[in-house]
C-alpha cells in the first residue's frame, strides 16, 4: 500500500484526460493520470483512429472501382479483404497510443495503471494505493458503446455487436443491419459496404445524421443508396429476434411493419458515460437529469469543489475534440489562471464517410426556428474545377449568413475532403469574421476550399462561378 | 517568462494616464489582482492592478510620469529575472514621444515574451480611436449588401489608436449605437466581440465595463423613426445644428416643498438633503410618467429607457463631471441626498469609477448657489434633455387676489427637438412643477 501526492490527479487517459495531464505539467503542476485500459482511450484505441483506417481502405477500394479504368489504370478485378484491413487499423491504434505514452514520459506526466475509484474529494484509490490531489481531481472517464435491450438487441458480442466488435472482426459479415444513422453508424456503414458487405443503414429520425443540416443528410441518403446501402429512416425498432448466427428486426416504416435478416446487427444509436463505480456517489458529485456529470461551464467543476469533470462524461456533444480542449481548459483554471470560456456553439462535427460531412454552427432548420433573417450561400463541388479534376464532384459547402450583421451562423460542407475544410469556417466563426471577410482572403486556384469563397459570396448574392 | 506591465485604458476616454505613485517597489512579490500603481486618468485617479503573478522585477517609469495607453511601466518576471529588453523598453511617455519624433533612428518598444498570450496578458491597448470610431458611429443602418467598411480601424498602423473589435462586433456595435471605442473587450487580448456589444447594448453608450460601478439599467424600448419624426428631425437640425435645442421656463412655488424639508430634516438632523435633492426626486418621478422625455436621439430611433438615472452636473476644479444617481425615482429622498454629497465629494477628489459618470438619461445642473435666477443648459447627448435649476428666492405673487411673498425657483428645460415636441417638453414641465408644489405627490 502507497501513497503518493500529485497538484493534479486525472482519471481517464483519453483524449480528455491526457492533455490535461500535458497541460497541467506545461504550467508547472505535477500531474498523474489513472488508466485502467490504454492510453488514448477510445478515440485512439477504438474509436476516432482506427475507424479513420478503415474508411481509407473503404475509400480507396470504391475510388479504384469507381474511377480506375476511367483515368487510366488497369487493375483487374478487385478483392478486398476486412481482416488485413482490420489489422492495419489496429497497427495505426498502436502507434498512436504509444505516442500519448511517449508524451506522458516527455512531460513528465506519472502514468498509473489500474482502476481509479474516488474515496474523498482529494484521494483516488487504485487497488491497495491512494493517491492524493493538492489542487484537483479531473474526472475523464469517457463513455462506452451501448445496446438497447428493450426490444431485445442487448449486445452478445456475435450477432449483436458494437464498433468494439466490429473493429476486430477478421472478415466482414455478408449482412449487416447498423442501428443508428449518426457518425458512428454511417461510417461503419460505408466501411461494410466497400467490403462487400449487404448494409441496412436504420435510423429512428426522419434522416441519416439527423445533427446535420438537412441537405447535408439528403447528398449522404444518396450517396450511400447509390453504393448499395439501404437506408431507411424514420423507423422504429419493433422487436430483434436474436441468434447466435443471425438477427430478425421488426421494424415499423411509415406506419407500416417490415421485416430484416441480417448475419450481424451493428448498434450505433448513442453512447453511456463511465459514471459508475467510480465513487462519484459516495463523495457527492451530482449528475445531471441525463446522467451527465453536473458542471459548471465556466470552470468545468463539478458540484464538489476541487473536483472537475471533462469529455463525454461531462456532456455533449460526446467528441473527443471538445473533450480535449475541455482538457487544456480544465489545467488552467486548475493552475489559477482564467482562461477565455469555452465556446461550445463553435464545436465542429465531422463524420468521415464518404463524401465527409462537416459543420459549425447552427443548421438552416435552428436558424429558422431561432427566427433570424438569414440567407443561405451554397456552392456544389460539381462547379468546382479541381473537384471535376479529382473526380469528387458529390456535395457543396454551404454557409448560411445572418442579413443583419453578417455573421455565419452555421457552415456546412459535404465533399471528399470536408473534414479539413471546415476549418476556415471554424477560424471565421471563432473570429466572428463575417462573410465578407471570408471572400477577402484570396483563395488559392484550382482549389476545393474555393468553394468556401464562392459560397460565402453567393450568400451576399455574388457568387462569380455559378 | 517576464510578463510587460502597460498603461491600461482605465477610463472610456483614457488615451494617456498619469502614473501617480507606485504601489509596489522593485523585488517586491505581487499576486495577480494586486494594486501595482496610482493612475491618473482623465476622469479620476484608479488603480493599476497585476495581470500576473510574481515579482515586480522593473519599473520602466517614475513616480509622475504621463504614459499613453497601451505602453510598457514594468515587468513582473521571477525573483532575480532581468527585465526582457531592460536599457532599450523604453515606454513612450510623453517627453520622449517628442525625442522620438525629432529622432528618426530611435528603435520602437520591443514586445517583451509574453507566455500564453491570451491568459498571462497585457492590457488592451484599446485607446479611443476618433477618427475610426466616427467612421462607425456616424454610418447609416446597414443595408442587405454593404460592403464591409472600408475605413477598417484595423488598418490604422498607430498601435494605440487602434480598436480591437471583430467584424461582427463592429457592425453589431455599428446598427445599436455603441460607441465601440468605448466598449470592454473580453476576447483574447482585449479583443472586442459580439457578447461585449451585446452587453453594452443594454447599457448606455459611453459605457465601458466598469470594474466597480453600480448595476446598469437593462431594459430600453427602441422607437423606429415615423416618417414625420424623421422629416422633424431633418428640418430642424437644417435649421439650428446638429442638435435642435429649444427651451422651456417655468417658475415654480418651492414653499410647500420648503416647509416639508425643515419639517423632515428637523425630524432627522443627520438625513440631510438639498432642494436640489429634491428636484431630483422629483424629476425622476416625472420622467416615470414621460417616457420621451427619458430618452435618447439614436441617429436612426429613439431609445426610451425603462430605467431613470439622472446625472448631476457638479462643478470641480478644473471643469464638470456628472455622476449620476441611477434609479432615483425609486429612492429616497435622503438616500439622494447622500449618494450625491458622496459622489459629489469624490468627484471633486478624481475618485469616481467610470461607471458613476456615464450612461445617463436625463440631467439636471443647478446654478442657484452662484446667485443665477435662470439659464439654459447645453444638452449632453446622446440624451434628449436637460434641466437647468434657478435659485429659490422670496418673491412677492399673486395668491387669491392678495399679493403675498412665496419662495420661489425658475426652471428651464432644454430639449431636443427631434426627440421632444413642444407640447412633450411642456407636459413633464407641468407634471414636474405640479410635483414640487405638491411634495405630497412624490409620497403617493
Amino acid at each position: 500500500m502507497a501513497t503518493s501526492s500529485f497538484d493534479v490527479l486525472v482519471l481517464g487517459g483519453g483524449p480528455a484526460g491526457y492533455p490535461a495531464a500535458i497541460r497541467a505539467t506545461q504550467l508547472g503542476l505535477t500531474a498523474a493520470v489513472i488508466e485502467r485500459d490504454r492510453l488514448g482511450g477510445v478515440c485512439v484505441n477504438i474509436g476516432c483512429i482506427p475507424t479513420k483506417a478503415l474508411l481509407h481502405s473503404a475509400a480507396m477500394a470504391n475510388a479504384i472501382r469507381k474511377d480506375a479504368k476511367e483515368l487510366g489504370i488497369e487493375t483487374g478485378e478487385v478483392k478486398t479483404d476486412y481482416g488485413v484491413a482490420m489489422k492495419r487499423s489496429r497497427r495505426v491504434s498502436e502507434q498512436n497510443s504509444k505516442g500519448v505514452e511517449f508524451l506522458m514520459k516527455k512531460n513528465k506526466v506519472t502514468v498509473i495503471k489500474g482502476t481509479g475509484i474516488l474515496t474523498s474529494k482529494n484521494t483516488i484509490a487504485v487497488g491497495s494505493d491512494t493517491y492524493t490531489a493538492t489542487r484537483g481531481i479531473v474526472i475523464a472517464t469517457g463513455s462506452r458503446t451501448k445496446g438497447i435491450p428493450p426490444v431485445g438487441l442487448t449486445v452478445n458480442g456475435t450477432s449483436v455487436i458494437t464498433s468494439d466488435e466490429a473493429l476486430f472482426l477478421e472478415a466482414a459479415p455478408k449482412t449487416l443491419a447498423v442501428v443508428g444513422a449518426g457518425a458512428v453508424g454511417s461510417e461503419f456503414a460505408d466501411i461494410f459496404n466497400a467490403f462487400g458487405t449487404e448494409v441496412t443503414l436504420i435510423e429512428a429520425m426522419p434522416r441519416v445524421l439527423p445533427v446535420e443540416d438537412a441537405e447535408s443528410s439528403d447528398v449522404i441518403a444518396k450517396a450511400f443508396t447509390k453504393r448499395g446501402i439501404t437506408v431507411l429512416a424514420g423507423v422504429t425498432v419493433l422487436k430483434a429476434d436474436v441468434k447466435d448466427n443471425g438477427v430478425t428486426l421488426h421494424l415499423e416504416v411509415g406506419g407500416k411493419t417490415q421485416t430484416i435478416a441480417a448475419e450481424k446487427v451493428l448498434m450505433a444509436a448513442g453512447r453511456a458515460v463511465n459514471t459508475e463505480a467510480i465513487g462519484l456517489e459516495k463523495v457527492g458529485v451530482k449528475l445531471t437529469d441525463r446522467g451527465f456529470i453536473q458542471i459548471d461551464t465556466a470552470t468545468l467543476q463539478t458540484s464538489v469543489p476541487g473536483i472537475y469533470a471533462i469529455g463525454d462524461v461531462a456532456g455533449a456533444p460526446m467528441l473527443a475534440h471538445k473533450g480535449t480542449r475541455e482538457g487544456m481548459h480544465v489545467a488552467e483554471v486548475i493552475a489559477g489562471h482564467h482562461p477565455k470560456a469555452i465556446d461550445y456553439t463553435n464545436v465542429p462535427s465531422v463524420t468521415y464517410c464518404h463524401p465527409e460531412v462537416a459543420s459549425v454552427g447552427l443548421t438552416e432548420e435552428q436558424v429558422k426556428e431561432r427566427g433570424y433573417d438569414y440567407q443561405v450561400g451554397r456552392f456544389p463541388f460539381s462547379a468546382n474545377g479541381r473537384a471535376r479534376a479529382t473526380n469528387e464532384t458529390d456535395g457543396f459547402v454551404k454557409i448560411i449568413r445572418d442579413k443583419r450583421y453578417g455573421e455565419i451562423l452555421g457552415a456546412h460542407i459535404v465533399g471528399g475532403h470536408a473534414s479539413g475544410m471546415i476549418h476556415e469556417l471554424i477560424l471565421a466563426r471563432t473570429n466572428e469574421y463575417t462573410v465578407e471577410e471570408v471572400d477577402l482572403a484570396i483563395h488559392a486556384h484550382p482549389t476545393l476550399s474555393e468553394a468556401i469563397a464562392e459560397a460565402a459570396l453567393d450568400s451576399l448574392g455574388r457568387a462569380v462561378h455559378i | 517568462m517576464a510578463t510587460k506591465i502597460v498603461m491600461e485604458a482605465l477610463s472610456p476616454t483614457m488615451e494617456e494616464g498619469r502614473l501617480v505613485e507606485w504601489k509596489k517597489n522593485e523585488g517586491d512579490p505581487v499576486a495577480v489582482g494586486d494594486v501595482l500603481a496610482e493612475v491618473e486618468t482623465d476622469k479620476a485617479v484608479m488603480e493599476l492592478v497585476a495581470r500576473a503573478a510574481g515579482t515586480l522585477i522593473k519599473r520602466l517609469v517614475e513616480d509622475g510620469a504621463i504614459v499613453a495607453v497601451a505602453s510598457p511601466v514594468g515587468w513582473i518576471g521571477e525573483a532575480g529575472e532581468a527585465a526582457p529588453g531592460d536599457s532599450a523598453a523604453a515606454p513612450a511617455t510623453r517627453a520622449q514621444a517628442v525625442a522620438r519624433a525629432a529622432e528618426p533612428t530611435a528603435t520602437s518598444v520591443p514586445d517583451g515574451p509574453t507566455e500564453s498570450q491570451g491568459e498571462a496578458s497585457t492590457a488592451p491597448p484599446g485607446g479611443p480611436a476618433p477618427a475610426s470610431q466616427t467612421a462607425y458611429v456616424d454610418r447609416a443602418p446597414r443595408g442587405e449588401s454593404q460592403p464591409i467598411p472600408e475605413a477598417a480601424p484595423a488598418s490604422a498602423g498607430d498601435d494605440t489608436a487602434r480598436v480591437k473589435a471583430s467584424p461582427v462586433a463592429r457592425r453589431m456595435a455599428a446598427d445599436k449605437g455603441v460607441d465601440i471605442a468605448s466598449v470592454a473587450g473580453t476576447g483574447p487580448e482585449g479583443r472586442i466581440v459580439k457578447r461585449d456589444i451585446e452587453g453594452a447594448s443594454s447599457t448606455p453608450a459611453g459605457m465601458a465595463a466598469a470594474p466597480t460601478g453600480a448595476p446598469i439599467g437593462t431594459a430600453f424600448t427602441d422607437i423606429p423613426l415615423s416618417q414625420m419624426r424623421k422629416a422633424i428631425a431633418k428640418r430642424l437640425v437644417q435649421s439650428i445644428g446638429p442638435i435642435p435645442t429649444y427651451y422651456l421656463t417655468a417658475e415654480v412655488d418651492m414653499e410647500r416643498a420648503a416647509e416639508a424639508r425643515d419639517v423632515l430634516i428637523a425630524q432627522d438632523e443627520k438625513g440631510k438633503f438639498s432642494f436640489n435633492d429634491v428636484v431630483i426626486r422629483a424629476a425622476a418621478a416625472a420622467l416615470r410618467q414621460h417616457a420621451w422625455v427619458n430618452a435618447w436621439w439614436m441617429d436612426d430611433r429613439v431609445r426610451q429607457w425603462q430605467d431613470i438615472h439622472i446625472g448631476v452636473a457638479v462643478a470641480v476644479e478644473d471643469g464638470l463631471i456628472t455622476p449620476i444617481v441611477r434609479h432615483a425615482d425609486r429612492k429616497t429622498l435622503r438616500a439622494i441626498g447622500a449618494e450625491v454629497r458622496d459622489l459629489a465629494s469624490r468627484a471633486r477628489d478624481k475618485r469616481l469609477n467610470p461607471g458613476e459618470y456615464t450612461g445617463a438619461t436625463f440631467t439636471i445642473s443647478n446654478l442657484g448657489m452662484f446667485g443665477i435666477d435662470e439659464f439654459t443648459a447645453v444638452i449632453n447627448p446622446p440624451e434628449a434633455a436637460i434641466l437647468a435649476v434657478g435659485r429659490i428666492e422670496p418673491k412677492p405673487v399673486v395668491i387669491n387676489g392678495e399679493v403675498v411673498v412665496r419662495r420661489r425657483m425658475r426652471l428651464t428645460l432644454s430639449c431636443d427637438h427631434r426627440v421632444i415636441d413642444g407640447a412633450t417638453g411642456a407636459a413633464f414641465l407641468k407634471t414636474l412643477v405640479g410635483m414640487l408644489e405638491n411634495p405630497l405627490a412624490l409620497v403617493w
